[in-house]
Formats: structure tokens, sequence, C-alpha cells
């Protein structure tokens, strides 16, 4: 956000504007202040614990867990003037200008779901045992208003400060946040409904489950980073045998998450094929390394060796758990459609889907890398022997899911290597 | 654990002993004595027993697995720690007795677990009793005070007692876990509280505090309160269990990884698990920490991932054979493999410095305890190997003692002794 257009500048300021008249207008008369305090802590809590969703700065907390509560009991001009606690939350990060924004953003959405509130029939205040159920409807429409309209005001914000040269992008403000933001905000009723009985503790009991789950959650995405670093580091390392494969495993697992999404599979499957096409080689290792750099054609014998490292892949990875999926495709990629591969010789739907993607994407890095045999053909050419292959080899489908996602996306081959770097071996440390 | 593995000689996995059955007796007993009394005295409040039971027996369906092999069943317990705490339904006063508490969150956990049984997964009793007797002494404890009256009308007077019972049934969980895993891991009750209490304590905590939520509400509420206030609880849950689920993965995919030089024939068959078990015994047996024993685990399934720089695979993979030089330089490749994961540099300087001899001639910082025991372990699973006879392994023991000046540990040579020599 360093230099913005006038456009943007317009936009910033009018929210900002907006922001300030509806706090400025009040009326103050029905807030009880102690009440607006502890509820503007528990918001400064919750934007402090703001944890950044992409690299554009995009950062989510569940402030519209306090806000709610603040339409509750003190109405919207309450809400608003919690909201303001935004701008003392402890976090780097924001710029001033971010924060003002993000603070009259918060305001305009907790006043106009307070707003909400009342037209639906809700009345402010600390609720009582008779207040439930009929709470319940006015609520969930202040809160639907609430969120839609902070992720209106902060779409518009991205729309308007965005890269002029860098594309539409997505900015990550999607339906799965939107509703996640709505159900924080369902806690706000839990706390305006606990606030006669506790009063200022109530904030505090209901912020730790809140908090314990997204320690929780840190600590998976934490973990999830260190697996991931783990896994391919320990297949660079059985790289090494190899000097030509050497980032292949990670090209060939990129290949087959391009074919995967073209195709349209479920999140989760894309991450199965991703760790499948890392380790799709860990066979490798059982075939004796002066087979695998041999610069001339094999032998009966050292042919065999290398068809068995389908098979001593799954030998290592069959004790992972969740690759389920992924062991048969490490296994069968090397099948081909006409039923000519190995290590079963599978023909056409008999093999594995993963097996098929395996089968494009590795085929493909093998050819527009370098070998022991041959240097690397430009990627053109290998599109060309792709689809000339495409119905004996290869799956047609996945041969054009993946020449289309090449087309758009482009493809990064690997370096040429220098003519003549030795093995890394123990000798050249 | 899978039992595909070869669990090295001599390390016996103890089944249950005397303080397994001691707890799981008197969890027994308590819930006869509880169930009984219920009967002779009568229920008070059907409803309010139904619908907590309800929470709980679900919260058991919903247990967690831990870290560590550990469980836990948060709902359930936060369900049956709000029943032992709560005060006034609506306007009403509630005043079930201590011994219906009990009752009720037994039989619940009992109706919450048999799904579990159906479907052939273990019954858990001593996870399942500690959770009882924590629960059980709240409930001992509140429940007189409050039935008589003696705990105050506002929210200020009565949480912290509360709150302190809640800490109170905390701690009191992981005393019995850790004196039931103490004698199952062979491990030191001191350590083994201290992880005990830092695994557990996230989880009490948004436990208590659900707890304390559910009880407050129902008067707010009424038995609608038990349910709307366990979703945050769920949510914490869920995100638990996701965490939980990782690190298995983590741990499994390591080990699964770290057979490549088995398949690639620079080391014998099993050799990676065998040292790595045989490692976290000993590691135990000295008293280390948890978060200090995964990383032991994690070095020593990727000791041996340097070989993989070799062209040509040392006979057996016997590292113990091979010039020291040569040793030292497959360790640093080892580390330096491992360090480009980032996020495992101190495993890294484990795995670098297993080479090293215990005591360093130049003065040197001698290699850290994990790094002694990896390079004791291996040295004896290559003596050994797979083999059961226990004429090699006090062979092989022997063999580490007269290198205990400078190259083994002594201490480490003495623990490893005490594991694979029956007395």
């Amino acid at each position: 956000m360093d230099r913005l257009s006038r456009i943007a500048w317009l936009y910033i300021g009018a929210v900002i504007a907006a922001a300030v008249i509806v706090i400025a207008a009040g009326p103050f008369t029905m807030l009880h202040w102690k009440q607006v305090l502890a509820l503007g802590l528990l918001l400064v809590a919750c934007e402090s614990a703001a944890t950044l969703v992409n690299a554009r700065g995009l950062a989510w907390s569940a402030n519209t867990m306090a806000s709610l509560a603040a339409v509750v009991l003190c109405g919207p001009v309450g809400a608003a003037v919690v909201s303001c606690g935004t701008l003392l939350g402890i976090r780097r990060g924001p710029s001033p200008l971010q924060r003002l924004f993000n603070t009259s953003m918060y305001v305009l959405s907790a006043y106009l779901a307070g707003r909400t509130f009342l037209a639906f029939g809700g009345h402010p205040g600390t609720p009582g045992p008779s207040a439930f159920p009929g709470l319940i409807g006015p609520f969930a429409a202040a809160a639907v208003v609430g969120v839609s309209v902070n992720f209106m005001l902060l779409n518009a914000v991205f729309w308007v400060t965005r890269d002029p040269g860098g594309g539409a992008g997505r900015v990550g403000l999607d339906f799965k946040l939107w509703v996640t933001d709505l159900g924080y905000g369902a806690f706000g009723v839990l706390i305006a409904a606990l606030w006669s009985v506790l009063g200022p503790f109530t904030p505090v009991l209901v912020l730790v489950p809140v908090f314990v789950a997204r320690w929780a959650v840190a600590q998976f995405a934490a973990q999830q980073r260190a697996y991931e670093a783990t896994v391919s580091a320990l297949c660079q390392a059985v790289e090494t045998k190899d000097y030509y494969t050497r980032g292949h495993s990670e090209r060939v697992s990129r290949g087959a998450v391009m074919i995967a999404t073209e195709i349209g599979m479920r999140p989760e499957r894309v991450g199965t094929i991703r760790y499948a096409g890392m380790l799709h080689d860990v066979g490798k290792l059982g075939v004796p390394t002066s087979v695998l750099q041999k610069r001339s054609s094999l032998t009966d014998d050292e042919y065999a060796a290398v068809q068995l490292h389908p098979m001593r892949g799954l030998d290592i990875v069959r004790e992972i758990g969740f690759l389920d999926e992924a062991l048969a495709g490490i296994m069968h990629h090397h099948e081909r459609i006409d039923g000519r591969g190995y290590p079963m010789g599978l023909a056409g739907d008999e093999i594995p889907e993963f097996a098929r993607v395996l089968a494009v994407a590795d085929a493909f890095d093998a050819m527009t890398s370098d070998r022991s045999y041959r240097g690397a053909r430009p990627v053109p050419e290998a599109v060309a022997e792709l689809r000339k292959w495409a119905g004996k080899q290869f799956d047609p489908a996945f041969v054009d899911a993946f020449v289309a996602a090449i087309e758009r996306d482009g493809w990064t081959a690997p370096e040429a290597a220098p003519a003549e770097e030795p093995l890394r071996t123990i000798e050249s440390l | 654990m899978t039992g595909r593995w070869n669990e090295p000689r001599g390390l016996l996995r103890p089944g249950p002993d005397s303080g397994y059955w001691l707890l799981v007796a008197f969890a027994g007993l308590l819930l006869i004595w509880s169930v009984a009394q219920t009967a002779v005295s009568g229920v008070h409040d059907v409803h309010a027993a139904l619908a907590f039971g309800a929470l709980i027996a679900f919260g058991e369906l919903l247990r967690l697995n831990l870290p560590g092999d550990r469980q836990a069943a948060p709902v359930a317990t936060a369900g049956a720690l709000a029943y032992a705490l709560l005060l006034r339904i609506g306007d009403d006063p509630v005043r079930p007795g201590p011994a219906q508490v009990i009752a009720v969150t037994a039989l619940a956990m009992i109706v919450g677990a048999l799904p579990h049984l159906a479907v052939g997964r273990p019954a858990r009793l001593p996870a399942m009793s500690a959770r009882l007797l924590a629960v059980a002494c709240v409930a001992a404890a509140f429940r007189p005070l409050a039935n008589a009256g003696l705990i105050g009308g506002r929210w200020w007077s009565e949480l912290p007692v509360m709150l302190g019972l809640i800490i109170v049934a905390w701690f009191l969980e992981s005393v019995v876990t850790a004196l039931i895993r103490t004698d199952a891991l062979r491990a030191r009750f001191a350590v083994v509280l201290g992880d005990e209490l830092r695994v557990q304590f996230p989880i009490a905590a948004s436990t208590g505090a659900s707890a304390l939520l559910i009880a407050f509400a129902a008067e707010v509420m009424g038995l609608a309160a038990v349910a709307v206030f366990a979703a945050p609880l769920l949510v914490t849950q869920v995100a638990l269990r996701r965490y939980a689920g990782i690190r298995a993965t983590y741990l499994q995919t390591v080990r699964a990884l770290a057979r490549v030089t088995e398949i690639g024939g620079y080391v014998e068959t099993g050799h990676s698990a065998r040292v790595s078990r045989l490692s976290v015994a000993i590691g135990r047996e000295l008293g280390m920490a948890e978060a200090a024993l995964l990383e032991l685990e994690y070095a020593a399934l990727m000791h041996d991932i340097g070989q993989l720089s070799l062209r040509d695979p040392v006979p057996g993979g016997a590292t113990v054979l091979v010039a020291r030089e040569e040793q030292r330089r497959i360790a640093e490749y080892g580390a330096e493999v491992i360090q480009q994961a980032r996020v495992l540099d101190s495993v890294a300087d484990i795995v670098r410095r297993q080479s090293d001899p215990c005591r360093p001639a130049n003065r040197a910082q001698p290699p850290p305890l994990s790094s002694r025991i990896i390079r004791a372990a291996n040295a004896y699973d290559d003596l050994v190997g797979s083999s059961p006879d226990p004429a090699r392994a006090a062979e092989a023991v022997a063999r580490l003692r007269l290198d205990t000046a400078s190259e083994y540990d002594p201490r480490v040579v003495d623990a490893l002794s005490r594991l694979v020599i029956p007395a």
C-alpha cells in the first residue's frame, strides 16, 4: 500500500469519514460504559490474536465475536464504539493507515449489524431468561449483515489497491472464511446470554476455548509445514544418488498438482497427489547407482532391476497411513494405457487415476531435463511427444489437462546441467 | 507401533500391572457404590441427569487420541464437571448428591465407550478411570457444600471455588495418568508428571472454561445451555484432532522414509527401527522428557540417512566397522540433509555429533546426550542385529563397556545393559 491511486484515497477517505460520522452522531444515552469497556477489551484481545491469511496482508481475527455481543448488549452505537478497539490491537503489520481503515470498517459493519438487529425487532440490553429464543432471529440477521458488510468493504479496498499489472489475483476472501467469521460471530450471542450471570467475566471464559482452538490450529499449521519440509528434504536426499534426477520429485509433484487442479480434483486429493509425486521414485534407491547412471543401453538384468523400483517404493511408503490412494499411484506410475507398462501390465481404466496422472508428469519432466544418456528437450517438443503418445502410453484426458495448464501457467524446466559435474558423494564433501 | 517391526530383544512392553488393576478396580468400586447409593436415595431431577448424561456419553463417543499415546474426552469431561458444579437451572436450585453425579458420569461414560468397543477399538480403561476419579473428587468436594447452601449466591463468590476445583481436577487426572505411564514406560515419575501436566494444560483450560460456562448458562437458558455451550469446545476438539493427526502422520512418515537406507541395501533390515526404539528406551531410562525423546526418536530413525551419499553401501551397513573419519563424514552429510528441512535443527545437530566420542580428545564440547545414546544404541545393534541370543547381547554390552573410557558414555551403557540383559 505504498503508492495509492486517487480512487483508493477517495474510497478509504469515504469509509473513514462515514465511521467518524456514525460515532459522532451518537446518541450515547443508553450506554453502560463499564460494559462498553469490557467488550472493547475483548475486541482488543481478539484483534491482537489476528492471524495472517495470505501474503497480500489479509489477516483474520475473531472480532465479530465482540462486536456482535456488543450489538445485543449495547445497541448499534455501542457496537460502533466498541469496534474502535480495533485501533488498539497489539500486533505488528498494519500501517497506521491500514489500522485506521480496518477500524472504520469494523465500526461501520458493527453499526449496520446493530441497525439490522433493531429492524428485526431485537431489543438491545442484557438479555434475561425470557429473551430466548426470541433473540435468535434478530441476532442471526444482524450477524449476516455485519459479516457481509465487512467482507464487501474489505473486498473493495483490495480491489482499489490492487497491482495494476498483477492480474486479478485472488485475495482469499472466500465463502469458507465468511462462514468461519459467522461461526465466531455466533459466540457473540453466548457472551450476551451469560452477561446477566457472570458480568464482565463472561468474555474471559468464552475466550479460553476459542484461544485454545486457535493455538491448536497454529500448531497444526506449523506441524504441516514441518512435515512438508521434512518429506521434501528426505526426497532430495534420495535424489543425490542420481545427479540427473535432482529436483525431479519436486517437479513431478508440481506437474501432478497442475493436472489434478485442472481436472477439478477435490483439494484433499490434490494434497495427496502432491505427496505421491514427491515420493513416486523413492524405490529408485533399491536400484544400483551404476545402473541409474549408465550412459549406454541396459542389459535385460539391469532393466529388470529398474522395473522393480515402483514395488520397492511401495515397500517404503506402505506404512504411511494417509497415503492410501497415493500408494496405488506410486506402484503403477509406469503402467501404460495400452497395457505394455510395468510392473503389472494394467491397461486403460484398470490403472489407478493417480498413476495415470503421475505417468504424464513423470514422462514430461524426464523429457525436459537432462539425462545421463541425452540432453534436455525444449518444452514444445516434449508437449508434442506427450500428444503423440496419448492413448498409447498416456491417458489423453490428462495429457490435454496438462498441456492446457502449461499453456496458461508455463513450466519451469530445470536449468541445464554443466557438462561434467561429479556426483555429489562423500568424496566431494 | 506396528507389530511388523523387530522389537529389540529384552525390551519388554509391560502388560497391565498392579497399578493399572488397582486404578480400574477402584473406579469399578466407585461406580458400584455410587449407583447403589443413588438407587437407595432416589434420583434428584431426572431431566438434568439425563441431559448431562447425554452430553457426557456424546463426549465419550468423540474422545480424542493425542500425541504420545494419550487420550482425552474434552466434551465428556466438561459435561461431567459442569454437572458436578451446577447450582441452578433457571431460578430453581439443583441439588444432586455427589453419588448421583458420579453414577451419572460413570454410566454415561460406559454408554459412550460401547460404540468404540463395538468397532473393535481398545477400551482404554485407565484413561476413563482417571477422568472419573477427577470428576468424583470435584463432586465430593463441591456437592455437599453447594447442597447445604454454603456457596454464595453471586458469581464472584462462586467462581473462585469452582476454578480452584477445576485446577484440582486437572492436577489429579495428570497425577493418576502419570502414575500409570511411569509403570508402563519404565520412566521417572517427576518427568512423566511434568509432560502430562504440560500436554493436558490447554485441554484442561478449555474443558474447565466450558464446564463453567455450561454451569452458569443453565441459570439463563435452562438445559438448552448444555447443548449450546458445548459448541465452542467442539471447535477446539476439531482443531486438536487435526493437530494430533498431523503429528502422527509426521512420525509415521519419518519412520517409513528412514527405511530408504534399508531398501538401498545400506543397512540391515529393521536397523533404524531397532536403534530408534532402543535409543528412546535408554533416553527414558535416563529421565529425558517427552519433547527431547521425540527429537531423539527422529534423530535415531534418520541417523543413517547420510549413508545415501555413499556410492556403494558399507558391508552390512555396520557403521561401527568403518573408519572414524568416514563415520564423521556420513554423520555430517546426514545432518546436512536433515537441516534442509529447516525445522529439525536440533535433530540435525544430534545426528551430526553421533559419531563423536563421548570424551573428545582436545577438550572440545562433548556431544549432546542424545548423540551419545544413538552412538551406543547403533553400535549395539551393529553387533547384535536382530539376533535373539542373550549371550550375544551380553557380549556386545561387554564390548561397549570396554570402550567407556573415551568412546561410549558409561551412563548410557549402564542404562542399555539394564534394558537388554534380564536381571
